[in-house]
C-alpha cells in the first residue's frame, strides 16, 4: 500500500520533516536527514558572511534538486519581518512553498497568532504556499486556512523543549476540522513523541532539536523515522477500544 | 539645509573621488563609480546563483543583477540559506 500526503499540490511518502539547525556541521546535518528519509527540510535566511564568502554552504551538503527546501522565518517576530525574509528566499530559491512563522516572544516562541495571521493572508496573496506555525486553537486553524495556509502546523510543546505532545484533545480537534494537511511542529522529544502525534492523525511531523540534540543525532534521525511510519500505521490500523478492566487474551473454556 | 539637500550635498562629494559609498548586510564598502551589481557581488567573492539580494527594501531579481547600477548610498542585504528547524 502506498500511503502519500500532498501539500500544494506536491505530493510525498515520508511525513517527517526536518530542521538542519543545530547539527555539530553540514556533514552531521546532511547525515541526519539521510537517516530520517525526510523529503522535506527546514532552512533558515540569513545574512551571507561577506568577510568570508567561501565559507561551505548548505547546498554544499543537503542538494535542493534532491530534497525539498522550505525556507522559514525563524527569528522573525512581526509580520513585516516575515514577509520580507520569505521574498528573499523565493528569490534565493525559487520556491512558493514556504513555513511561516511568527514569533511573539523570546522566552516561549509561542506564535503571535495576529501577526501570522496578517501574514498569511499577504503571503497567499502574493502566490506562496505558506506552512502556518501556529498555537492549538482550532479556531485559529480554521482562519489560517481561510487566509490560505497550505498547511496547519500547531506546536505540540514550546520549541526547542521536547516535552513531547502536551495538548492531544486540541491537536486532533485541528486534525477533525481541517480540510489542509496538519503537522505538529515543536514539542518532540523522543521518538514515542512523534508516534503519539501520529496516532492522533496528523499527516505528519516536523522536528528539529529531537534529533540534533540526540547523543547519536544519526541513530535518533533513524528512530523518528520509525516511529512516524509506525505511529502512522496505528493509526491507519484503527487501534483498540479501551477498557476499564481486563479481559483475558487466552481461551477460558476448556481449562484443566 | 534639508536632509535632500544634504543627500544631494554628498552625492555630488562622493562622486568627486569617483567611487560609491554602500551598505553590505550592515558593512561599508566603497566601488568605482558605475559598478553593476553582479560585479558587486563578485568583488565580494560570492557566487549569485547561491544568494538574493534585497537593494534598499526591494527584491532585485537574479537575472537584471548585471543591468542595476550600484549608486552612492544604496543599502543591500545579500543573504542564503543555513540550517534552520
Amino acid at each position: 500500500m502506498t500511503d502519500t500526503w500532498t501539500v500544494a499540490d506536491r505530493t510525498f511518502t515520508s511525513r517527517l520533516i526536518v530542521g538542519t539547525g543545530k547539527y555539530k556541521d553540514f556533514e552531521q546535518s546532511a547525515a541526519a536527514v539521510e537517516a530520517s528519509g525526510a523529503e522535506i527540510v527546514t532552512v533558515a535566511v540569513r545574512r551571507v558572511n561577506i568577510s568570508d564568502p567561501k565559507q561551505p554552504m548548505l547546498v554544499d551538503f543537503i542538494d535542493p534538486k534532491k530534497v525539498t527546501y522550505l525556507p522559514n522565518t525563524a527569528g522573525c517576530f512581526t509580520a513585516v519581518e516575515a514577509i520580507r525574509t520569505l521574498r528573499l528566499a523565493r528569490e534565493a530559491g525559487g520556491w512558493d512553498l514556504v513555513k511561516l512563522e511568527v514569533l511573539g516572544e523570546a522566552k516561549t516562541l509561542y506564535p503571535d497568532m495576529r501577526e501570522t495571521l496578517l501574514a498569511t493572508e499577504v503571503l497567499a496573496n502574493e502566490g506562496f504556499k505558506p506552512m502556518v506555525y501556529c498555537v492549538d486553537d482550532p479556531i485559529a486553524a480554521k482562519q489560517l486556512e481561510e487566509a490560505g495556509a497550505v498547511a496547519i502546523m500547531p506546536l505540540g510543546a514550546p520549541i526547542g523543549s521536547g516535552l513531547g505532545i502536551q495538548n492531544l484533545v486540541t491537536i486532533r480537534l485541528i486534525v477533525e476540522g481541517a480540510k489542509v494537511p496538519v503537522l505538529v511542529d515543536a514539542g518532540v522529544g523522543t521518538a514515542s513523541d512523534a508516534a503519539v502525534a501520529m496516532e492522533l492523525g496528523c499527516d505528519g511531523v516536523l522536528m528539529n532539536t529531537a534529533i540534533a540534540e540526540a547523543k547519536d543525532p544519526i541513530m535518533m534521525a533513524r528512530a523518528m523515522k520509525l516511529a512516524v511510519e509506525s505511529g502512522r500505521l496505528a493509526y491507519l490500523s484503527g487501534r483498540m477500544a479501551k477498557r476499564r478492566y481486563a479481559d483475558p487474551s487466552s481461551p477460558l473454556a476448556g481449562l484443566i | 539645509m534639508g536632509p535632500g539637500l544634504i543627500r544631494e550635498a554628498k552625492a555630488s562629494l562622493m562622486s568627486l573621488d569617483g567611487t560609491a559609498g554602500v551598505m553590505i548586510n550592515g558593512e561599508h564598502r566603497r566601488v568605482p563609480s558605475g559598478t553593476s551589481l553582479a560585479q558587486l557581488i563578485a568583488e565580494v567573492g560570492l557566487d549569485p546563483q547561491r544568494v538574493a539580494v534585497e537593494r534598499n527594501l526591494e527584491i532585485v531579481p537574479r537575472s537584471t543583477f548585471g543591468e542595476v547600477t550600484v549608486e552612492d548610498g544604496d543599502e543591500y542585504e545579500i543573504v542564503h540559506f543555513v540550517g534552520g528547524g
